[in-house]
């Protein structure tokens, strides 16, 4: 996919060549010649299975919220199908935790892969689609995949495209300060960067002197809505606008896990060494388009990570065929079950919109002044 | 007697010492300037922002996610703006994470007319404010309120607004600070950065003593039987003047600073009018729509049988700008005249 990657040299480890051999012959489909070349980068294979393991989760998981959707249980559906080869690898490399000695984690609506990684439950994210009081997100109150989880430093994640950037540099300050080598994470789309609060971030994060430990990320898949990546960037990389700021960049195929996982691991090192933040563009898919408003109904011309991967590792005769049906079931069945606990639990009650206006639930209610 | 910059600078200096703020940020909030308004000098945490209002209040969000304290400046409200809905994201962010996630963070701007700033150094927010559910609304009219405002704004675990009128920052009180210095020069000897030679220049800060003013609370500046006239910030003195006037010739005018946009004082405001009958909202944000509208409907309603007379509404009027010629300021926001012709108005209508 990405045949010239790197915008400035991040790894030239053997680990990308084998990475971009075994893209094509897991092509091909010779699977002894695929066995031998492909090494995955040396990850090993109880990491590359759990990797699996955690897409397959997530996969199977946002086409629950997709049915959940279409079956009228729900308002909306946004979601990450196509990006856990992304999504997987940022939630296992983060430094998992509560406070400024933790990874901080500005997510956008695309990021049930990193939740699943980070442990998320099925139900939880079933109860927020749903719009459950029990959903420990919003309790009710927001869309799917508007997540929000202060034990492992998730910000809430907002429906106003790109303010997410800007806010990973407050967070990143706080982390510098606190001297820890913590850093905060941002996602966010390709065609958000065309908000200002995109380049807000590129300045604040790299001021000569007081540059911040941030991971800027763009999800490049080539759209926003309805607009192609042409009908906005003149610019050949997202990544590129990085460069003008010093801040050490790269593109990715992030539909490869092994590749985003080496890219990732190594961008997170620099950045907990040096203190200044670094930039991934990643090339993904947008699987089920933009949203329910345009239909969420799967995109066959686009690569699919998951699958991709998962004839991968058979191929390599690190999983079989029939291991790999079986982890789809238990996570199909677990969906299942979640749904089923979800529609029992308790919806939010009218009373409750002054609930968490002011801290305390201070009264809010102009009336009872 | 400190000025109203002084004040907001001896509490951040407060706030920094005792009250854990970190970070006292904003265009040229640090040194070498210390603020437009010389708010900011001196003051060990403060530091230079780029000049990008969004950034500024995205920061002050992550910062206040990521647990530290934080005081973020806009250097003129007329640049807020193009904030809205970052403030309006850092007011719902308790309520959507329904109460997980806290925002204690002040953002400080000034605001209004009265120094001929024309038409992009004279805007009101507190209309605007209002209407920013999440946040607490401050507005002091004197120096010691607008340092027990701050340490209350900062002392807060909400987001809270401080809206600092421009034409009010070398007002100086009558009352001291606690720990203020009585004789003038000597706090400015102590506290103001020197016009010549300020290389190396080091504040020496009073020992001040923590005095909060209680967000929501509002003081009644003059008291008076016959109308009450609701007002906050810089026009909390034209209204106390022309009380004074008015009071000569037997008009009795009780002036109710409110200092709090949001909460507000209610109950203050619901006596005073049982007592004199009579009421009129003055501020000078544009009267279409306007805060004083709020309130007014709110004794429409619930004070409707104890009204004397029509509750008004006396506000800048509804124009895109503030024109810079005099002639222009002065016909576009409420001036003693206005303000005077429209107590006599509502004092003399009869029921
Ligand atoms: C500030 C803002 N403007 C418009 C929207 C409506 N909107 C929601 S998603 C979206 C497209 C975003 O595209 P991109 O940034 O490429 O991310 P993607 O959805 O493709 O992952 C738009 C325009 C919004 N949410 N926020």
């Amino acid at each position: 996919m990405s045949k010239k990657t790197t915008v400035k040299a991040g790894s030239k480890s053997a680990a990308k060549k084998s990475v971009k051999a075994s893209a094509k012959t897991a092509v091909k489909g010779s699977k002894k010649a695929s066995a031998k070349a492909d090494n995955f980068g040396g990850l090993s294979e109880d990491l590359l299975l759990r990797i699996h393991d955690l897409m397959v989760k997530s996969r199977v998981l946002e086409e629950r919220l997709i049915k959940i959707y279409k079956a009228g249980e729900a308002y909306f559906w946004i979601g990450g199908p196509g990006e856990e080869a992304f999504g997987v690898p940022l939630g296992l490399l983060a430094r998992k935790g509560q406070g400024p000695a933790y990874d901080w984690f500005h997510l956008h609506y695309r990021c049930t892969p990193t939740m699943v990684a980070l442990g998320m439950n099925m139900v939880d994210s079933i109860r927020l689609i749903m719009n459950r009081a029990t959903d420990p997100s919003t309790g009710g109150r927001n869309f799917a995949n508007h997540y929000c989880f202060p034990q492992w430093n998730v910000a809430p994640v907002t429906s106003p495209i790109e303010v997410q950037y800007p806010l990973a540099c407050g967070t990143a300050h706080v982390q510098k300060r606190f001297g820890k080598k913590a850093l905060s994470i941002v996602t966010g789309g390709d065609a958000g960067t065309a908000e200002g609060d995109f380049a807000s971030a590129l300045i604040l994060a790299s001021r000569k002197g007081q540059e911040l430990p941030v991971l800027i990320t763009v999800q490049n898949n080539k759209f926003g809505i309805s607009t192609p990546f042409e009908g906005q960037h003149g610019e050949t990389h997202i990544a590129d606008r990085a460069k003008a700021f010093n801040i050490r960049a790269r593109v990715i195929n992030g539909n490869d896990p092994v590749e985003t996982y080496l890219a990732m691991q190594e961008e997170m090192e620099y950045i907990r060494k040096t203190g200044k933040p670094s930039f991934i563009e990643a090339h993904v898919s947008r699987l089920y388009g933009h949203s329910s408003a345009d239909g969420a109904n799967k995109k066959a011309s686009m690569v699919d990570p998951v699958f991709t991967f998962e004839n991968r590792l058979i191929d390599a005769g690190i999983l079989t065929e029939k291991a790999a049906k079986k982890i789809w079931e238990i996570y199909e069945a677990e969906g299942v079950a979640a749904q089923e606990q979800a529609r029992t639990e308790p919806v939010p009650t009218p009373e409750s919109v002054w609930e968490h206006v002011y801290v305390d639930s201070e009264n809010a209610d102009w009336r009872k002044f | 007697m400190a000025s109203v910059a002084q004040a907001i600078r001896m509490a951040l200096h407060y706030g920094e010492t005792n009250l854990g703020v970190k970070d006292i940020f904003g265009q040229d909030v640090g040194a070498p300037l210390g603020g437009v308004f010389t708010a900011t000098q001196g003051l060990k945490t403060a530091w230079n922002s780029p000049l990008d209002e969004r950034g500024i209040i995205g920061m002050a969000m992550g910062i206040a996610m990521g647990g530290d304290k934080c005081v973020a400046e806009i250097q003129f409200a007329d640049y807020i703006f193009n904030t809205i809905d970052l403030l309006k994201i850092a007011g719902n962010t308790l309520w959507c994470t329904n109460g997980q996630v806290q925002l204690p963070m002040v953002v400080m701007t000034p605001v209004g007319a009265g120094i001929f700033g024309s038409v992009y150094h004279s805007h009101s927010f507190d209309a605007w404010a209002s209407r920013l559910p999440g946040w607490k609304i401050v507005m002091p009219s004197n120096p010691l309120d607008a340092y027990g405002l701050m340490l209350a704004a900062i002392k807060d675990p909400n987001p809270v607004l401080y809206l600092k009128s421009k034409a009010l920052m070398r007002h100086k009180g009558d009352e001291l600070i606690p720990g203020e210095p009585s004789d003038e020069k000597e706090l400015k000897a102590m506290i103001d950065k020197p016009v010549q030679n300020a290389e190396g220049w080091k504040p020496r800060w009073p020992d001040l003593e923590e005095y909060i003013v209680p967000i929501g609370k509002g003081k009644i500046t003059h008291e008076g039987e016959h109308i009450t006239v609701v007002t906050y910030s810089r026009m909390v003195h034209l209204c106390d003047e022309v009380a004074h006037k008015l009071a000569g010739e037997g008009i009795s005018v009780e002036v109710i600073d409110l200092r709090s946009i949001y909460p507000y004082d209610w109950q203050m405001i619901k006596s005073s009018i049982e007592k004199t009958g009579r009421v009129l909202f003055v501020n000078e944000d544009t009267e279409v729509t306007n805060f004083g509208e709020h309130l007014a409907y709110r004794a429409t309603q619930e004070l409707f049988y104890q009204l004397m007379a029509r509750p008004r509404v006396l506000a800048g009027k509804n124009l895109p700008g503030i024109g810079l010629h005099p002639n222009l300021e002065k016909n576009s926001v409420p001036q003693l005249h206005d303000i005077e012709t429209a107590i006599r108005e509502v004092v003399a209508e009869v029921p």
